[in-house]
Order: structure tokens, then sequence, then C-alpha cells
């Protein structure tokens, strides 16, 4: 071998070092402490791996030249969305996201990380405050994976075994619960209007029995527009004893009711859109909010940090409940528990933290009135049908192109050109729905960025 | 306040030094006494109540007059009060029983006694399972599960209850030898019943660990998993315990604690049964069709010949290995430390053909398999 | 002989931070959105007051009013109440101690070309990031001789979820649903796998190790497996550090009754460039690509699970895969997966992980990922020679073996000796500036603490670490006060009351719930009249 290969991230690899230590152990080399391993298990020659690159520099010009071939969305002006939102990050989220203390910290005990205890427990009671319920979980691994979890514990809870989905959920989230659930649990589901997207209260009242531990719906949906008849679905589902789960969006509760208003009795959700940066839909952390009841406490499948005195009259932390996560004298299954997202949960409590009340009430102003704009102004161009479901919307909704001949991926391949990202094209997920696109309007889109997709569409369409 | 009782058996534990290995029995004392043995339990009760002194405010001690507490409690500076008793100048084995009934009609919190196997016998046959108690281990014969493993963390057991902590209640084994065979060096351990001691104490470490469901809730999962996998046709003798109790349970049928209990199609066949009866159902049932179903006895992992001398070598004989089936939850497999099942059916080469793997029922669809030796 | 090693006299930052919501003082902004523009508002004000029904909030959510800075003093101080790996020596996180995690990663995790990607754009604006996953995949197959991978998972446990979804999957698409039903693993592998299997609906079969060698009995494990055995889910080496030479004849044996075999490689980190999953004959493996390469843990997440499977198994894995197009000379995302299990997860995966796991196997290359095997196991092997010498401590099994990265340790002997045990050393070994972390399931070792170095940490720190230890340790026997009120200098004392964690009637789990339920300091909230 030509050099020794000492690498800056791999101390001991310095020769000297090796021998005295070898030397206090009492072996001759390293090769020794392999040699339980079987020859015919052990690699022959060296790993096919690309030659390493040393030094920071030629890793750092390797890496960004890769980087370099992605054009970001956030530079744009951006109208992608659907469960991924282009929302502002304020600098202190990423700040402290970014802090050493917190990013390479991992499960330290209540004394020595006093810190993360305490600034997820404040995550939790924030997150509380918005949800108008008792208890929060720390992060699960995204929304999906909190909405799973939710319907699973709600058949814990209830005792049954089947839950009732909308059909109205975002596809890529239903095919998660499926998958969760399965086989355990049978995921039926019930209809909506095309037209309103509103739930169809005859086709769920026929399918709910006393078999139904959950009747299952997002609000906001998936395309944008609001349930307005929560607490009927709500009231449906209390009728036959099973419980009501609500997937919401935070963003849009300080200005919108919380579901518990309208009678759900646990909320699940994602957290991305509070201080989490898109990274390409890599930056996600789920919440499930319950009341203050044992019997949901109980069943929560993540971590719940609890408050508890010190002998020094201190705010200490701790695991609460955990015994909960065993489910043993159960014939459904148990859960699991392991590392998930918690760094986004301390982030997404500085957001609120930053966001207070009024802030987050301003959010969800600027959403609003930011997408009523748009769509009236979309509603205008020619051919174009905007909105092409629901009535009142949060921060996206459907437009149809079918009138003017033209696809979606056309569309926004051109204005892709002009440094626009369309909405996002839904004609392979919902082939009923023809040419259509889902638009999205965070606080970041300005009238001037509304005019200039309207009056490049209107360039395009008419091309 | 806490009201706490102390029961000193003050004998207990003498006749180890002199290799006597226990001082049940009236002559056998006389001898201890005459060889001129020391007391060992008086200086353990002190350990625990100095220990305890740390918290006196909050204690109301409750013990017995002279050697068997009152003594004891006068040195540790601990303030208490002594219950009417009368006792014998040797203390008999009554003396303990008509204490430990005494203080538990005085409504104490917990009844702490400093003995060995012997007293702890006594005060089961006084309380039985209605009163909580914890063992101060101090005699020579020491396989009851309802001590705690020194003086020093029976104080640390009873510092958590003084401040307030409330463990779930744990049935621990009262087991006993006998004393005569054990003396001529021959080992013989029986079940002699229950008594509740504080559930394991939760430290952090504990709270991070995953599981930690109830006792009895994880025996009502192995039993969940028994009935579902139970033949109606198959012929069951139920072994002595806690979680064997479980399945009867689950099944809507009250059985022995202590005792064998045959069963078929869910439904009890005979009860407490003795191993005639035992032999007599296997050979009405055809051997093959039966299966044994014991747990491990005694923390020390022994599935035969310990505590459930009824399903005796003879018994064991006629079914084959795979027809005995263990019922344990983790928490007792762990309490073994990785040591193997024992087995102690009196037939060493019975013992030795009964070496090997056990199928063992663990949760609910959970089992594992594991090793019995000698 | 070098010098004694000094113990540090450290404190840690103390601040006594209130909760958050006691430093809110009303009208104070921490950040302002955008206003709406006349236009805007011209056009669209009416939508929020023509909202319906229930919708609109009539109670502004109770959140905190803080100026910027005080936001942001809040949460440094929080955070300096938080020994990260960056600062500690984290050794004692035994089973996931969390290597060096390089700060030009970081960089690269929180360039706006990365994190500025939306998940649908057209895939040729995203060719960078897509060539990272695949060429991560390529990577990972390397190093485990695996035929496919998905790095959707958000962790380890969830990489178990994905398997055993996909062997749930692989057995009721051959019609087996009704007689392989069976799920054997050890003991010592991960209780995840026990968990997961069960909520998949398999029964479960734990093998327990071999008193002696610490193996997972294999007389047992022969007892076990039969027509039913749908899978066996295992690690190798265990949580003991044990490395199971007779992987071959579990895999073998499971096999030939036509089962499945998954590898659990959350412990790969001393095996690496030495053994892979392929050469044991597994069907499926999978890296906590957080730990094994090197991407922070944020406290607890996100991680990253990376799954491999071997060809027949392709056809379950999770959508989407990224594949390349060496035609167009393009990345994709991959749908075309026939009877995948669906999606476990939004998405694609964890992308700031990825690219740091990318990044460090570049900077390394197959020399380095061998040399970091080859260090983890010699720091480990020198500190198993140091404990073992430790009055107090024993690493129970395999008398006199060495062992590949970490051992797990018991403190019984000390706990029988001196009343002290693995939670008052946990509590001590704070004031010293290091950890020690409460190893999970099984409890088959009492006391049990687990010590994993890595290769990130030099001799000096290793020594300054085992130098608290044996302070510590006789501490224990000559002044355990000192430990039972520990820690003294840390950020907050002892929580020696539990029941506010365990009691029903007590936990708050929320400032809500607290306030409900208590005033002042724990003092029960007296009843309204």
């Amino acid at each position: 071998m030509a050099k020794k290969f000492i690498h800056p991230y791999i101390p001991n690899s310095v020769p000297e070092v090796q021998q005295e230590m070898l030397q206090e152990i009492g072996v001759e080399n390293i090769d020794e402490f392999f040699k339980c391993i079987p020859d015919e298990q052990k690699v022959q020659g060296k790993l096919d791996l690309p030659d390493p690159l040393l030094s920071e520099a030629a890793l750092k010009r390797h890496v960004e030249g890769i980087l370099a071939r992605n054009q970001p969305a956030g530079n744009m002006i951006n109208f992608l969305g659907g469960g991924c939102w282009d929302h502002h990050v304020p600098a202190v989220c990423d700040e402290i996201a970014a802090r050493s203390e917190f990013l390479t910290a991992y499960a330290g005990e209540p004394y020595e990380d006093h810190g993360r205890f305490q600034a997820l427990f404040e995550y939790a009671s924030m997150m509380a405050e918005l949800l108008d319920v008792e208890v929060v979980n720390i992060p699960t691994y995204d929304g999906s994976q909190a909405a799973a979890p939710a319907l699973s514990m709600a058949c814990r809870i209830t005792g049954r075994t089947e839950v009732l989905v909308a059909v109205s959920t975002a596809p890529d989230r239903l095919s998660v619960i499926k998958s969760y659930l399965y086989p355990d649990i049978k995921v039926n589901l019930f209809d909506y209007d095309s037209d309103t997207g509103l739930a169809d209260l005859d086709d769920l009242s026929a399918r709910l029995s006393d078999q139904t531990a959950a009747v299952y719906f997002e609000n906001p949906a998936y395309l944008g527009y609001f349930e307005t008849r929560g607490r009927k679905i709500s009231a449906l589902a209390h009728e036959q004893g099973a419980l009501s789960v609500v997937w919401t969006d935070p963003a849009s509760l300080g200005v919108l009711n919380p579901p518990r208003a309208y009678g759900a009795d646990l909320t699940c959700g994602e957290i991305q859109p509070l201080g989490i940066h898109m990274f390409m839909g890599g930056g996600r952390a789920g919440f499930i909010g319950a009341p203050d009841d044992e019997r949901y406490i109980k069943e929560y499948p993540s971590r719940l940090f609890g408050i508890a005195p010190t002998t020094h009259r201190e705010w200490g932390f701790g695991d609460a409940a955990w015994e909960r996560t065993s489910f043993a004298s159960r014939e459904t299954s148990k859960e699991f528990v392991g590392t998930a997202s918690a760094l986004w949960g301390i982030t997404a409590g500085v957001y609120l933290a930053l966001m207070g009340p009024e802030g987050m009430r301003e959010l969800g102003e600027n959403c609003i009135k930011r997408t009523r704009y748009a769509l009236n102004k979309m509603a205008g161009l020619p051919g174009v049908k905007a909105p092409a479901i629901g009535t009142h919307f949060f921060k996206e909704f459907v437009v149809n192109f079918d009138g003017c001949g033209k696809t979606v991926a056309h569309i926004n391949a051109e204005l892709l050109s002009r440094g626009i990202m369309g909405g996002q094209d839904l004609s392979q997920v919902y082939p009923d729905m023809g040419q259509s696109a889902l638009y999205s309007l965070t606080e970041k889109r300005s009238r001037e960025d509304i005019d200039c997709l309207v009056n490049e569409l209107e360039k395009i369409l008419s091309a | 306040m806490f009201r706490l009782g102390l029961i000193i058996n003050p004998v207990a534990g003498m006749g180890g030094p002199l290799g006597l290995k226990g001082t049940d029995g009236e002559e056998i004392l006389e001898l201890v006494l005459k060889k001129g043995a020391l007391p060992q339990a008086p200086s353990r009760a002190a350990h625990v109540l100095k220990a305890l002194s740390q918290e006196k405010d909050k204690i109301c001690l409750l013990t017995c007059p002279g050697p068997m507490g009152a003594d004891t409690a006068s040195q540790c500076s601990m303030p208490f009060e002594t219950i009417p008793l009368e006792i014998n100048q040797k203390t008999l084995p009554e003396d303990t029983r008509r204490a430990a009934k005494m203080l538990q009609e005085s409504s104490v919190d917990l009844l702490l006694f400093v003995g060995g196997d012997g007293t702890a016998r006594d005060i089961g046959a006084a309380v039985g399972e209605r009163q909580l108690c914890l063992g101060v281990p101090a005699g020579v014969k020491m396989h009851s599960s309802v001590f705690a493993l020194s003086p020093h963390h029976a104080a640390e057991i009873a510092l958590g209850l003084i401040k307030g902590r409330r463990p779930q209640p744990r049935l621990a084994e009262i087991m006993d030898i006998d004393e005569e065979a054990f003396r001529a060096d021959q080992l013989r351990a029986r079940l002699f019943g229950y008594l509740p001691v504080p559930g394991s104490q939760r430290g952090l470490q504990v709270l991070k660990a995953g599981s930690s469901a109830s006792e009895k809730a994880k025996q009502q999962a192995i039993a969940a998993f028994f009935v579902e996998e139970m033949d109606p046709n198959r012929f069951y003798l139920i072994g002595p315990g806690t979680t064997t109790r479980a399945i009867l349970q689950a099944l809507g049928q009250i059985g022995t604690l202590l005792g064998v209990d045959a069963l078929q199609d869910g439904k009890i066949m005979g009860k407490d049964i003795n191993e005639n009866d035992c032999l007599a159902f296997l050979d009405q049932a055809g051997f093959e069709q039966a299966t044994i179903v014991v747990t491990p006895i005694g923390g020390q992992g022994f599935i035969l010949g310990r505590g459930n001398q009824q399903l005796s070598a003879e018994v064991v004989r006629r079914v084959s290995k795979k027809q005995i089936l263990v019922v344990a939850t983790p928490d007792k497999l762990q309490l073994l430390r990785g040591s193997p099942f024992r087995l102690d059916t009196g037939d060493p080469e019975l013992d030795r053909q009964l070496c090997g793997i056990y199928r063992v029922l663990t949760g609910y669809r959970e089992s594992a398999y594991y090793r019995a030796e000698l | 002989m070098r010098a004694k090693t000094k113990i540090r006299d450290f404190h840690q930052a103390r601040w006594n931070e209130p909760i958050i919501f006691d430093l809110s003082t009303p009208g104070e902004r921490g950040i302002l959105l955008p206003e709406i523009e006349p236009e805007v508002e011209a056009s669209a004000g009416g939508a929020l007051d023509e909202l319906p029904g229930d919708l609109k909030r009539s109670n502004p959510p109770g959140l905190p009013e803080m100026a910027q800075m005080r936001v942001l003093k809040h949460y440094l101080r929080l955070s300096q109440e938080n020994l990260g790996a960056d600062l500690n020596v984290d050794i004692g996180q035994g089973t996931c101690t969390m290597k060096y995690s390089p700060k030009i990663n970081e960089q690269f995790a929180a360039s706006p070309q990365l994190s500025g990607l939306h998940p649908a754009q057209n895939e040729d604006t995203v060719q960078g990031t897509l060539e990272i996953m695949y060429q991560l995949e390529q990577f990972l197959k390397a190093i485990s001789g695996m035929d496919r991978f998905s790095l959707q998972p958000g962790g380890g446990s969830h990489a178990i979820l994905a398997i055993v979804s996909m062997i749930r999957a692989w057995v009721d698409d051959r019609g087996l649903s009704d007689t392989k039903d069976e799920i054997i693993t050890t003991i010592f592998s991960h209780p995840s796998n026990c968990a997961v299997a069960r909520t998949k609906g398999f029964k479960v079969i734990n093998i327990y190790p071999d008193p002696k060698t610490g193996r997972p009995d294999l007389e047992a494990f022969k007892e076990a497996v039969s027509e039913r055995t749908a899978a066996l889910l295992i690690t190798n080496p265990e949580d003991t550090g044990i490395y199971n030479e007779n992987i071959k004849e579990f895999t073998d044996l499971v096999h030939a009754h036509g089962g499945l075999c998954s590898y659990d490689q959350a412990n790969a980190n001393g095996i690496m460039g030495i053994t892979r999953a392929a050469n044991a004959k597994f069907d499926f493996c999978f890296f906590n690509i957080h730990k094994t390469f090197s991407s922070p843990h944020g406290c607890g997440g996100p991680g990253c699970g990376g799954v491999g499977v071997k060809e027949h198994l392709i056809p379950y894995l999770p959508v989407p895969l990224t594949s390349f197009d060496e035609a167009n000379n393009r990345y994709y995302l991959d749908y075309d997966v026939p009877k995948t299990i669906g999606k476990i997860k939004d998405y694609y995966g964890v992308i700031p992980a990825i690219i740091r796991a990318y990044a460090w196997i570049r900077s390394l290359g197959a020399e380095g990922l061998l040399e970091a095997a080859r260090v983890a196991v010699l720091n480990n092997n020198y500190i198993l020679n140091r404990i073992r010498a430790m009055k107090g401590a024993e690493a129970p099994y395999a008398e006199g073996e060495h062992r590949i990265e970490q051992v797990r340790y018991s403190f019984q002997p000390l706990k029988e000796e001196t009343g002290c045990g693995f939670d008052e050393v946990q509590r001590r070994i704070c004031d010293f500036m290091c950890h020690l972390w409460s190893s999970h399931e099984p409890f088959v070792v009492p006391e049990p603490f687990t010590i994993e170095p890595t290769e990130s940490y030099s001799r000096e720190e290793i020594d300054e670490y085992l130098a608290a230890l044996e302070k510590i340790i006789e501490e224990a026997y000559t002044n355990p006060d000192v430990l039972k009120t520990a820690p003294h200098n840390s950020s907050i004392h002892h929580i020696a009351e539990h029941e506010y964690l365990d009691d029903p009637k007590l936990w708050a789990v929320t400032w809500r719930m607290y306030n409900n339920r208590f005033e002042g300091y724990f003092e029960p909230k007296k009843e309204q009249q």
C-alpha cells in the first residue's frame, strides 16, 4: 500500500496511535478482530465505489456541480403546491434548525438534552393552541404517517377494524394509509360531489355502520376547497359510535376553525408549511392532536413529552405515558416508535413563536385573498375553467384547460421557459378531470407574480 | 402519614452460619441457640430503618414488642408504636402470624418483614393476598420472590412508596422447601402461595424501554394466544401459577392457583388434582392427546419439579418433550438473565432426557424457543 | 505509559428558561407578512368574510406574542442546554452513536439548489437530485451486494415496516397467507422488528441468545423454523457486538423452508467493506443511512432508511424508484413496479439526508469506508479491554472474545455492591460532558449500557470518557450520594418523581394541560367554584 489512509473524519487512523491501542488490547493487528467472520462471507477485494474526493474543495466542486443541474421552484414564480408548499421560511427558523446543538443531538437524557425536551414540549403546546386540543405528539415521519396511525388509533379506541375515508383524500396519502393499515384494517371510501367537491352525505350515511371505527376527511381538501359540512360529517360518525378524524393544514388555522370546533376527535396533518423548506418533498413531519382523555393518550403510537418537577424546582421533562406504546392485551396490532422528525418539530415551534396569533391570522388572510385574486383573474381567461371544482378555497384551486385545446404539460413547459412554475399537472392522477392543474398560492405570491402568470398564460393559450 | 408495619423474625438466618440451613421447628431452634448462633435479622432491619429515617416525618411505624421490632427500632432514632402483642420467649411462627394479622388490622400501607422463606410462609398464611408486603432478606432459605434483592433495595422500594409512588402490586411466589429433606442435602421446593409486593420501580432507563404494560395484561395476552391455538380435542394439564391461571380465567373457568387443573374443550375436568389423578387423566385421554402447560416458578427458572410436584416424574414420563408447553411473560424470561430453564423431576435420568428446547408462549401471537438444562 | 487523562471541570449552560408562553407580551411581533396589495384587496377582499358556516375561527389561537430577538434568544438558550454530538462525547449512545457529520455536507443540504425544489417539478428540472439519489443507490448496492434500493423510509423502523410490508405482499401474492404466518426474530434484534411484524398480521417467534456464546441459539432456531416461517428478521452483529458466524446456516434453513431473510443492518458500521448482506444470502437488508453514512440526527429525526432487495423482490418495492434512461441520458422517477406495496411515505425520501450520505461516501471511497469500519472496531475493542477491567461493570457473553462495533455491558455488580446502577451512573455522567443512553429491550442483560465509539472519536476523547466512567464507579463505592442526587452540573437537576410522567391524573404533555391541572409550580389547581 502506498500511503496510509488518514482521513480528517477518522482520527485514529494515525498508525502510531493504532499501534499503541493494539498493544494495550494485546493483539497484533486489526484483522484479528474480524477473524470471527468466515472467509466465504468476506468481501473479496475492494468495494466497487468511485475514487474518493479527498479534499474538501474537490468534494464541494463535485457536489455543487451536480446540484447546479437543479432549477429550484423556490427561485421562480412558483405555483406548485398540493401537499408541499412554498411558504416563506423565516431566517430564525433556519438559524435554529442549523444549530449544532440541536442538529447533531440524538437521544440525550432529560438532563444534558434539556433543551430539546423543552423545545419539543413547547412545540406540542403551541400546536395544541393552534388545534384547540390538549394533546399533540412529538412529530411523526410525515403527515401521511400521522393520518394512517391516527386511523389505527381510532380502531383501537373503538375496538373496530374498518375505516371510511373520503375519496377526495390526497392520492399519495391514500396510498400510504392503505399500505399502512393493511392487512388488519379495512379501508373503504365514501364519495363526493364532483362539482362542489363536498362529501356525499347520503353515500357516507349508507356506508356508515356500527362496524366503522372512523370517518376521515381532509379540510382544506387536497384540491384546495373547503369541506363546509364538517359538523354534519362528524355528527354522522358519532351517531354510529365512530370517531371523526380530520386532516388539516396548520397554516390555515390563524383564520379557520380547527377541526375540533366541528366535531373532530382526532386532528392530523403536516407541519412542512410551518417554517420547513420544501427539499423536493424531503422536509416533512406529521402531527396528531387529541383531547385530554386517557383512552386517547394511551393509544398514541408516537412519543409524548411530559413536564415534571426536579429536586431544585426547575422545569423538567421526560417521556410521558410510555406504557401506551405496548398494546399487549389487545388482539389488534402494536405500533413502533423510532427515529422520526424531531428537528422539524423544533423548527415549527420557532415558526409559531415568531408568527404569534397575529402572524398566523395574516398568513391565512394572505393565502385566502391571493388565491381568490388569482382565481378571479384566471377565470377571465378564454377557454379556462376556474375553479374546476369547489366553491371556497384556502391556498389552491383546480384550473381546467380543456377549453383551450392545450395540454397542461405544454402550458407548463412554456411557463417554465418564462421563469414560472405552473400548477401541478393533474391529468395523470385524475384523468376524469381532463387537462387540469392545481394552482397553489402562498403569501409569497405577490400581485405582480399573479399578474405576470395571467399575462403569460394569455399569450400561451392564444398562441 | 405512611403507615409502615415491621416484623422482625429475630431467629431467621441463625442456622446458616452453622450449616443448619434454616431454623424452622422448635428443636432446631434450641440447637441453634445452644450452639451460640448470633441473630442476623436485627442488623438487617436496622439497615433498612436507618435508610428510612431520612423521611421519618412522613412515617408512622408500627412494630412488635422486643426482639420482633421494638428493640431494633429504638436504636434507630425512629419514632414508633408497639402493637399489644404477647410474644413467646423464643418467638415462634405463631407470633409472626399473629403480628401480621394485627398489623393488617391496623391498616398498614406496607408490611415489611425481615426473615426468610419460613417467615414469608407465616406472613402469607396470616394475611393472604390482601396486604401489600415486602420481604427483607435475612433467612437461610431464600427461594421466594417476595424478597427485595438486599436490605438496601428494600429501603429504596419502601422510600418510593413513602414518597407517594404507587406501582401496581405484583403477586410474588412464596416458596419453601421441605426443611428436613433440605438438611439431608435434598432440595424439594414447594409453592405455598402468593403475597402482593410492590411492582418494579421504574427508573429512567425503563422509561425508554418500550413495553411495560402491566404483568396482568401480558398474562392475559398469553392466555388469548393459548385459547386461539387451543385444540378442543386435546387434554391439558394446567400447572400452578398466575400465568397459567390467566388461561383458565380467559376461558371463564375458575382454576386453582397452587394446584394442577385438567382442561378439555375449554372446561375444567378436574380441579387441584394430585399425581394419581394426573396419571388417570392421561390414561383416559391417551398420552399423545395431552399437553402439559407450565410456567417457570420462583424466579430460578424451574419448569418442572419445584412448586408443581403433582406433575411428577411418573406423569411427565408419559408425554414427549414436545407436549410440554411453557407460558411466561417476557419479563419473567428476561429475569432469568440468560440462564436456561431448570428441571428437577426427582429422576435425574428423566431430567437429562428433558433437556433441550421448549416452545414458550410469551404474548399474543408471540412466542419464544428457550433452552432447558440441568 | 501516557499521562493520566485529566477529568474536565465541566458545567453545562443553565439558563432556567421560562416556558415560552410566559415570555409573551401582547402586541409584540416576531415577523411580518406581506401586506395585501390594494388591487388584491379590491378584487378578493371579501374572500375571508364570505366563508360559510363553521369555517371561520372566532378566537385567535393562544400562541405567544414575542419580538424576534426574544424568540431567537429563547431558542438559542435552549440549544445551549442541549449537548449535541458536535459538543459532547457521545459514544455512550450505543446501538446508534452518531458519527461526525461533516459541515461541508451541511452546506450541501442547506443549499437553495436543494431546499427550494418542489416534489412535483418537471423531472428535467431536478436532474441533479435524481442523479444523487441514483448514485447513492449504486453505492449501497456495492456495499451490500443487493440488486435494488428504495431510499423512501424515514428511518430504521420505517425501513422495517417497508420490508415486512413486502414480505406480507410476497406471501399473499403466492396464496400462502394461511400457511406462512410466522416471523422469526432474535431477542437482541431491534424491538421494532417484532412490533412491525405484528402490525402486518404475523405471529412472532423470538430466539434467545445462547447463554455462553451470546449468539442466537441455533438449536432453538432449528426448532422454530418450519413451513410456517414467512421470514427471518435478524441483526448481525446484534447489539452485543457479537458477530454470528453461523448466519448462513440460519438463512439457508429459512430458504429451505421457503421463507425470506431480512438483514437489519443498523449495526453495519463495523463491517462496511468486510462482509455484505448478499454474501450471507439475505433477500432484504436495510441501512440506517443517517447513522452509518453520516447525517446528523436532529434530536430524533429526520433520519433516512435505505431498503435493499435481491432481484426476485424488486417488483414489491415501494414506488417510485429512481432509474436512469441511458438513451436520453436522463434520470427519472420510476413508477413501473408491478407488485409494489405502494407508497410508504410522502414523496421520495429525506432528501437532505440522502445528499449528505452521498457526499460522505464520495469523500471516503472504498478504502475510506473500510478504514472507518476497521477503526470503529479498533476503538470498540480498546474500550472493551478497559471496561472489562473496571470494578462494578461487566460484559456478559462471549468471555474473552473480541467484539465488532459495540458492546452491551452491565452495571449489575455495581448495583449489587453499591446500590447505584445504570440510572445513577447515567445521571452522573452528564456532569462530565458525556452521555450514557438507556439501552432498550431486552433486559436479559440487567442494568445495561451500550458503548459504541464509531470511527469518529479520537483516542483522547475515548480516554476522557473512560476516565469519567472510572471516577463515577469509584464514587459509587465511596460516596454513592453524589450519584444518587446527580446531576449536579447539568442544565437541570434530578427528576425524581416519575408519577408526573406515569399517572394519568398528573401527566401534562402540553402547557395547556399543565394549566388545567396545576398552578404555580406543580401545585394542584384548586377546584373552580
